[in-house]
């Protein structure tokens, strides 16, 4: 008798009242064409993308707009507030991409990706800021997921502030690095979840190719948000496959409980029964 | 009258609305979203809401990002 197993089937991914059909959030910048932008997010099988706010280009506009190349009724856009260096330009950004997403009628509307960063360089969240953003986006309705660092103690701070989920890097922005600190994501998730087993905690940034994502998922993260590993990839498209292999893998690997790690060996087959039957000491 | 659009200057016309404004500028306004002196201007009042001389606006669309 053989029972196929569908591991996708009844493991959705539910943050504040959306429930999305991937554990994978996946970023639409750096593509090199919108074409391709496309084409990866349908490979990676994600229900959810992010998206930045900017300033139209008034002047210089080739009459393409990312829209035209999102499917609206398929993804839940979740608006970023990337770029942002203060609280002022974090809240200001949360509530114009609400607008925007509410003109085109997207579930992501009432959720922002909130960034709020200390510095160019290391692109590292400013913790301060980024809670007092929290508390002020979380008073004006909007479900906020935290970018922030692998800090337990922020974290926790940030789910109290009424964050609807933090969101923990890996490893700098686009670095590549993968997870540099397992035991702090470890820890976020044990603080996080001591309470509440369904509070989402999400590895934001750092992914540089698809084992990355399986080590968070196999930590037992709730999800992975990505870009870079994807759109600076050779293939992108390929890459996307890879990614949503790895996330699905690292999953059910995570949920179906992996064998502790030994310092000597277990032998697979039996002792008993081999031939000859000397063995060296 | 001068208005600043996105840190430029932008002649409109006296009386203006926002409306009228991303016309002139030929923008999908329901690709962009607006501030006026910092505060947004929620698309439903884009028809009524009357610019003045030295108005700071924002115009704002989505882009790729992560």
């Amino acid at each position: 008798m053989s029972t196929e197993l569908d591991v996708s089937t009844n493991d959705w991914l539910q943050i504040g009242s959306h429930r999305l059909d991937s554990r994978l959030i996946v970023g639409t910048g750096k593509y090199d064409t919108y074409e391709l932008m496309a084409d990866s997010l349908r490979e990676s099988a994600t229900h959810c993308i992010t998206v930045a706010v900017r300033r139209e280009r008034l002047y210089d506009q080739h009459g393409q707009n990312i829209l035209d190349y999102i499917d609206l009724n398929r993804y839940i856009l979740l608006p970023n507030t990337a770029g942002c260096y203060n609280v002022e330009d974090a809240v200001r950004t949360a509530r114009l991409g609400r607008e925007i997403l509410r003109g085109l009628e997207n579930s992501g509307a009432d959720w922002v990706k909130l960034e709020v960063l200390g510095d160019s360089k290391t692109l590292l969240p400013d913790p301060i800021a980024t809670l007092k953003a929290t508390e002020q986006l979380v008073e004006e309705g909007f479900q906020v997921l935290c970018y922030t660092t692998d800090d337990p103690i922020v974290a926790r701070q940030l789910k109290n502030a009424g964050a609807t989920a933090v969101m923990p890097a890996g490893s700098p922005i686009g670095s590549g690095q993968g997870i540099l600190n397992p035991n702090n994501i470890r820890i976020c998730m044990e603080y996080l979840k001591a309470d509440d087993p369904n509070y989402p905690v999400i590895v934001d940034a750092g992914v540089g190719t698809a084992s990355d994502v399986a080590e968070a998922m196999e930590l037992g993260v709730d999800g992975v948000l990505l870009n870079t590993a994807i759109a600076h990839a050779k293939d992108p498209v390929r890459m996307s496959h890879a990614m949503r292999l790895a996330c699905e893998a690292g999953r059910s690997a995570y949920l179906s409980g992996r064998i502790p790690k030994r310092l000597y060996a277990t032998a697979s087959s039996p002792e008993d029964g081999v031939i000859g039957g000397a063995r060296p000491r | 009258m001068i208005v600043s659009v996105n840190g430029d200057s932008q002649e409109v016309m006296e009386n203006a609305s926002v409306a009228d404004l991303l016309q002139l500028l030929e923008l999908n306004a329901a690709h962009v979203a607006v501030e006026v002196n910092r505060e947004l201007i929620p698309r439903e009042q884009h028809q009524q809401y009357r610019l003045s001389a030295g108005d700071q606006l924002e115009i704002v669309t989505l882009v790729g990002g992560g």
